[in-house]
């Protein structure tokens, strides 16, 4: 057959789309004719000159509604979110070495063990994954994480993920709400535990930053123990500015759960979980009997870092790191040529 | 409310009686209407703060000052816990001593004091494997101690290491671990099982050395121990008390920490293997099936493997500490009231299941000689003011009795198996060749450098029931390899019946049967 014999295939399939669409089309036709001609109901509601339309409540920040991710068919769908693609996740970027998980055994041990608030020192985006991955059940399958309202539930699609994937709810970083705290108070009374990040945000150069007093708060409104935990290595693997995870080695240790004091304020008990978390960062870099030692003498190493500014600080935290078990697996390679 | 202790009076309607067969179990059918069985009581409700106990312990303690002002910047503490022999079967984590031994480092790290030893008192049983070390004192503190050095296990065989305080009055050495003895305080970290356990036998036994172990564990202490769980009638018990006395004048400060645990042995799904059979429910039941069906086809090994990696849920009902004597003696009531069975009457025929684990087989294998122990030593001395069994009655136990033993862990056994059983099996006969084996340079280094018990240490286990031997017009051994029973110098049996026909040549036709069911441990208080 001579080539110019052969049918137009292309133009023959367009013209057949058009005769099947043709109809459809009429009648979206037809309707926003009638739509138009027709007005309200069938189109939004003019608004009357001088009327000032109250603006509809905002759905999201820490109004975002999350009671979904509690539900029965959410739960199932995290579990196997939790279980199969974050787990693995983690296993992959943070391999986590995980201690002192028998300081819950007397909790775990009890018939009905008690909700907790798990309060974790806060360095990158892998600290939630991680903590889903490494609390210890029963209190695992019931965990809710605080979550920043003003970075996670900035919209919709965002929002539904997080409550979804980590069971997250939104929290003001900076002042504890009444209206989060008796959602928070609501969820420990049905046997939900917290994740809460007491440093409010993840720390911007390395070192931790000034703890809030939401943990010790909520525990002493809800009457649950407070866990203090410190993680060791996000930081180094997808710290706050990495633009992409660089898989490594990291350490979860969980201390002794702590509960207010007879007469103990909110800002002391706060200062106690730090100084907990403090100790545990102690052991992890050194051991159990040199961090007691140093907590004894009042010598804990601080979770801020030294008291300097600019380089020093880096330098020190570079140090600190290269001394730490955790962090990266592969080290940096040397970026400047050796000149002697 | 957990219940007491209970004595069964077997009738028709009782159901077969479970019995241990080593890595295994049946149920056993007793005669009615002439035989009983005796339950544990129920386990006694855990402490619900252990942490907070242990605390409160230190710093309240029995007849001695607190802890925390008996330390001070540069003193030298050593810290002393009991070997892999307790608690059976391995508590789960974390383990008691663990929480002691760090609560009493939180105590030394606030007084500043920086020189700690930790010892594993573990006399002439085998050195524990890393594992086990953790598994006992837990991560933190291994990881703080063992790589320096700090946590070690004490070696009865080291002249250097040890130090020798004197003798009682009735000429036996002291000798312990020189640290131990040099230091400004020892603490003693202790689990008691049973009431023999504890008071100075811990320190005077568990940091000695051969030259001082063999004063009390001899033939003659040992038959003149009626019984060992009897602290006013135990030649053991009062031994070590004279040792204790010598310690003191030497100059040892020893602050005794001590423990009881309640009787909750098996976690799930084995639990019914505590329970009253005609209480055992569907699920105990079908457990029961399943479980000794499975366990008939399973390799031997790999049965041994499943049983010795069972973690126990028992827990803390007690801790008491301060001053070694005063603090046992609280001690031993918490056991008493946790293992004591009211008893009416002894009886003619004793039987008993010989389980899969004993103090000196964990993570290893029952050999011969330790079912001889497990059934003659330790479960003939579950009693108190008189045996269970009378004088010239027959013990019955079932147990496979295969002839194997662990070369790592028994190799002097296999030695006193093939040497010294093949020709006598009378303790005081036996008793002739200990010195040998005790003063073998093989043994000896293997003890030190391997993980092997003891040379002389299948010795002490055959002495540990000559008061049984002594006491027993026969003893026989049901379902147990002939040749190995036979050696044991015990008669075979076959079944159960064919056991209570062989014994009627000694206790005659209708003889009384009374079963021990244990473990969970108990101790029966005869009258």
């Amino acid at each position: 057959m001579a080539r110019d014999d052969r049918p137009n295939t292309g133009a023959a399939s367009l013209r057949r789309l058009t005769r099947a669409v043709a109809p459809a089309e009429r009648i979206a036709t037809t309707v926003g004719r009638l739509a138009g001609s027709r007005g309200f109901p069938y189109r939004a509601p003019t608004i009357p000159v001088g009327v000032e339309v109250p603006k509809e409540a905002s759905r999201l920040g820490a109004d975002f509604d999350t009671d979904f991710a509690r539900r029965a068919p959410a739960k199932a769908a995290r579990s196997v979110i939790t279980n199969g693609p974050v787990r693995l996740m983690v296993k992959a970027l943070a391999d986590p070495q995980i201690f002192g998980v028998d300081r819950l055994d007397d909790l775990a041990r009890r018939e009905e063990p008690p909700p907790l608030i798990f309060a974790p020192n806060h360095h990158s985006h892998l600290d939630t994954p991680l903590m889903t991955v490494a609390v210890p059940e029963p209190w695992r399958s019931s965990l809710v994480v605080a979550a920043a309202a003003d970075y996670f539930f900035t919209s919709r699609v965002k929002g539904t993920a997080a409550a979804l994937a980590l069971n997250a709810f939104p929290i003001d970083r900076e002042v504890t709400s009444r209206a989060s705290s008796d959602r928070i108070r609501a969820l420990v009374d049905d046997g939900w535990s917290l994740v809460i990040y007491p440093e409010g945000g993840r720390s911007p150069d390395g070192w931790g930053q000034a703890w809030k007093g939401g943990a010790a708060y909520l525990s002493s409104r809800t009457g649950a123990p407070v866990v203090p935990v410190f993680i060791d290595g996000t930081g180094a693997i997808y710290g706050k500015g990495s633009k992409r995870p660089r898989p490594g080695r990291t350490r979860v240790v969980f201390g002794h759960p702590l509960t207010p004091l007879e007469g103990e304020s909110t800002r002391r008990f706060s200062a106690r979980i730090e100084a907990a978390v403090a100790q545990l960062a102690d052991e992890s870099a050194h051991d159990f009997w040199t961090a007691r030692r140093n907590a004894a003498r009042g010598a804990t190493p601080s979770l801020t870092g030294p008291d300097v500014t600019g380089w020093r600080r880096q330098w020190a935290l570079s140090e600190q790191r290269r001394s730490s078990q955790a962090g990266l697996r592969r080290r940096q390679k040397r970026r400047w040529p050796r000149l002697d | 409310m957990p219940r007491p202790g209970f004595v069964h009076h077997v009738d028709r309607s009782t159901p077969p009686t479970l019995f241990w067969r080593g890595e295994g179990f049946s149920l056993e059918r007793l005669p009615a209407d002439r035989s009983r069985i005796i339950y544990a009581p129920e386990p006694l409700p855990a402490i619900d703060d252990i942490d907070g106990s242990i605390r409160h312990a230190l710093e309240h303690p029995i007849d001695d000052d607190p802890l925390s002002s008996k330390m001070f910047p540069g003193m030298k503490l050593t810290i002393a816990f009991d070997d892999v022999s307790l608690p059976l079967p391995k508590m789960r984590r974390p383990d008691i001593r663990q929480r002691i031994i760090e609560a009493v480092l939180d105590t030394a790290a606030a007084a500043g004091v920086d020189d700690v030893h930790i010892i594993a008192a573990l006399a002439l049983h085998r050195r524990m494997t890393e594992a086990e070390l953790r598994h006992a004192v837990g991560d933190r503190v291994y990881d703080a101690f063992a790589p320096r050095g700090l946590l070690y296990q004490h070696d009865a065989e080291d002249p250097d290491a040890l130090a020798y305080l004197g003798t009682t009055p009735h000429g036996e050495e002291v000798e312990i671990n020189k640290r131990a003895a040099e230091s400004d305080l020892l603490v003693y970290v202790n689990i008691n099982l049973v009431a023999m356990d504890g008071g100075w036998k811990s320190t005077a036994t568990g940091l000695a050395s051969y030259r001082s172990l063999r004063h009390h564990h001899n033939v003659h202490t040992m038959q003149h121990s009626r019984s060992f769980m009897d602290q006013h009638r135990s030649e053991l018990h009062k031994s070590n008390w004279r040792m204790g006395k010598v310690l003191v004048d030497s100059g040892v400060k020893v602050f005794q920490i001590e423990t009881t645990l309640n009787t909750d042995t098996f976690p799930q799904p084995f639990d019914f293997l505590s329970k009253r059979e005609w209480e055992w429910s569907a699920r105990d039941r079908a457990a029961f099936v399943a479980s000794s069906k499975s366990l008939a086809r399973t390799p031997v090994r790999l049965a041994r493997k499943i049983f010795h990696s069972i973690e126990a849920p028992h827990q803390m009902t007690s801790v008491q500490a301060g001053a070694v004597e005063a603090v046992h003696r609280v001690t031993t009531e918490h056991v008493y009231r946790q293992q004591l069975v009211e008893v009416q009457g002894q009886t003619d025929i004793l039987t008993m299941g010989i389980p899969y684990i004993c103090p000196y087989n964990v993570h290893s294998i029952m050999n011969p000689i330790l079912v001889m122990c497990t059934g003659l030593g330790y479960f003939f001395n579950l009693y108190r003011n008189k045996p269970l069994v009378r004088e010239g009655g027959v013990i019955i136990m079932t147990h496979p009795t295969l002839p194997d033993f662990h070369p790592v862990h028994h190799p002097s056994y296999i030695d006193f198996y093939e040497q010294v059983l093949s020709q006598t099996t009378d303790p005081k006969e036996v008793e002739k060749y200990e010195r040998r084996f005790a003063e073998d340079d093989w043994y000896r280094h293997l003890y030190r450098t391997s993980y092997a018990y003891h040379g002389v240490h299948p010795f002490y286990m055959w002495y540990w029931g000559s008061h049984a031997m002594q006491h027993a017009g026969r003893v026989i051994i049901v379902g147990g390899d002939t040749a190995a029973v036979r050696r044991l110098g015990f008669t075979p049996a076959s079944t159960m019946s064919d056991a209570f026909e062989l014994a009627s040549d000694v206790v005659g036709r209708s003889p009384t049967i009374t079963h021990l069911h244990t473990p969970p441990l108990m101790v029966a208080d005869v009258s």
